[in-house]
């Protein structure tokens, strides 16, 4: 392995306390990952020298806050393999970057009788905004199935859904209930033959696999910085040149202008048009900053490195009675996913918790899979770069200990 | 195990979960209320007949965790036979002993929820049947929901 992975634990601080007496065993990093001291650093770099308000200022502070600004635009660019720097909108993070796409180019390209399809395993941020464009333009939601417990993409059925009236095609990289990967490269390049738009939410692949949106071929996609070992509040939204700028704006107000009268104003192309108000340059350039510490880790590594505890997680759990393990068997994305007939998940979480490990319970912001799959909620795991195999031992364990006290153990 | 996390887990909460009484539909039912618990999934339906100004009949259904079944099976034990105003008290007193911690007067089981104060996370499980429960008696036609409510 390269040498930044040698004491990878040493640069995040937090990880170095104990919860309820233990050692902390962190894993909900796909609810947010922990952040790396060199991205807290870059943050407290730019308030402690460079801040000042952007694209405006004509001192050197705000000249200074502009390149960083727009340094972490290009570096975001870079990361993404995007064709330019216009491309990319910063976001408050996925769900406002979806809401973009649903709320401008839905209310522009949507009309009665169109269809956007989506798949059952979508998160609800990638649900719910366009159920709401859906009401406003007459369109209708169409899903692809996903198959039973193993939580992969009815792809057969895919050529039946891809029918003429689909306008668009959103589905997530990774599944955050079920780590399934999808095979994004084929999804977009199958909806792109018949001129369908395709929207990626790549909230749980960003910071662990490669993202090339040239690759994949998509027309937007959809990210957070938290979720990337960056902070809260920042994210992006890719989207193809073209497309942005047919788009109209998604809010008004300063920054989005090129020029305002009473009663009409015109509008700067991308990414201006999209960032109305001073935007938030601070966290972008902590996300620039996480760019530069995925890279250093490298991002074949770190998908390996998930995977590999992701699938040990799974074999070890599946040998505890009454456990219930969704998501695919073979290759899956840094998480497993589960349920225990007679315990529910936040006992099981409880319980954990007082075993020094964080866990996830509950239903994932992903109701519909859910009850399609018969649950109410599962237990998830979910690891990242810091996280090492004595960890998924302590995991176990508490379950263990957790099913004995419930006396569902056999 | 630490004090609290027993203290949460007592017997009488494990017994209700293991084996909830007053499960399932009551067919008289003249009343009846959903509650959700949005932040977690938790679901419970409240069915009653209510006799004059008493409480003559309740069950529930629903799925959630432990704390939230044992406290909607607890709960219909308590509430039967119950006027309206005494079912408004005794969630008073529940409320009272989940958010703070107070045991209760009597000997009464609902004490056995005073180890919920420890986890405030879990102080929502708790209440979601009484509130559906309520709901039912004054008949709300708005679904209960734990985001609503002050608890």
């Amino acid at each position: 392995m390269p040498s930044s992975w040698d004491r990878i634990r040493d640069q995040f601080p937090i990880l170095d306390q104990q919860v309820n007496g233990r050692p902390l065993v962190y894993l909900d990093n796909a609810a947010t990952t922990q952040k790396p001291a060199s991205v807290v650093e870059a943050l407290d770099r730019f308030y402690a020298r460079d801040n000042s308000n952007v694209h405006r200022g004509l001192h050197a502070l705000s000249m200074r806050a502009t390149d960083d600004y727009e340094g972490a635009r290009a570096r975001v660019r870079e990361f993404i393999n995007a064709a330019d720097p216009e491309e990319i909108v910063f976001t408050r993070g996925t769900t406002e970057s979806i809401n973009l796409v649903a709320s401008s180019w839905g209310s522009a390209n949507l009309r009665k009788g169109d269809v956007i399809l989506l798949t059952e395993m979508e998160h609800h941020s990638n649900l719910v905004p366009w159920q709401l464009i859906a009401q406003r333009t007459g369109a209708t939601l169409r899903f692809v199935p996903v198959t039973g417990d193993e939580g992969l993409l009815d792809l057969s059925s895919l050529d039946k859904a891809l029918t003429p009236e689909v306008k668009l095609f959103a589905f997530t990289h990774v599944s955050n209930t079920l780590g399934t990967i999808n095979p994004a490269a084929e999804l977009c390049q199958r909806a792109r033959k018949l001129g369908i738009i395709t929207l990626i939410d790549a909230a749980q692949s960003i910071g662990h696999m490669p993202v090339d949106v040239r690759e994949m071929g998509c027309d937007f996609l959809a990210f957070s910085g938290h979720k990337m070992a960056s902070v809260t509040g920042i994210g992006a939204l890719y989207g193809r040149r073209a497309l942005l700028d047919a788009m109209p704006p998604y809010q008004g107000g300063g920054g989005m202008i090129s020029s305002v009268e009473y009663h009409a104003s015109r509008w700067k192309p991308s990414p201006e048009r999209f960032e109305a108000g001073t935007p938030n340059f601070g966290d972008a350039v902590a996300l620039g900053a996480s760019c530069d510490f995925i890279d250093s880790l490298g991002r074949d590594e770190i998908c390996r490195h998930d995977g590999a505890l992701a699938r040990e997680a799974y074999e070890k759990l599946s040998e505890l009675p009454g456990i219930r393990i969704i998501g695919p068997k073979g290759e899956r994305g840094g998480l497993v996913s589960f349920a225990f007939g007679g315990v529910h998940a936040h006992d099981v979480v409880t319980f954990a918790d007082e075993d020094g490990i964080a866990l996830r319970g509950g239903h994932h912001c992903n109701q519909p899979l859910m009850k399609k799959l018969g649950l109410t909620s599962t237990v998830r795991a979910s690891f990242y770069v810091y996280n090492e195999r004595r960890e998924i031992d302590a995991l176990v364990a508490s379950m263990r200990r957790t099913i004995k006290f419930f006396g569902v153990d056999g | 195990m630490s004090a609290e996390l027993s203290d949460l887990y007592q017997n009488v909460i494990l017994d209700h979960n293991r084996r909830p009484r007053n499960r399932g539909r009551i067919p008289t039912a003249n009343r009846s209320a959903h509650g959700d618990n949005p932040s977690c999934g938790d679901q419970c339906d409240v069915f009653l007949r209510l006799d004059g100004d008493r409480i003559a009949e309740i069950s529930f259904e629903g799925s959630g965790c432990a704390i939230s079944q044992a406290s909607a099976s607890l709960m219909t034990t308590q509430l039967k036979g119950k006027t309206v105003a005494e079912a408004e008290n005794l969630y008073k007193e529940f409320h009272e002993i989940v958010t703070t911690g107070k045991e209760p007067g009597d000997m009464s089981d609902i004490g056995a929820f005073a180890g919920v104060h420890a986890f405030p996370a879990r102080i929502k499980c708790a209440t979601l049947s009484w509130h559906a429960a309520l709901n039912a008696l004054h008949e709300d036609p708005a679904p209960a929901t734990t985001e609503s409510h002050k608890d």
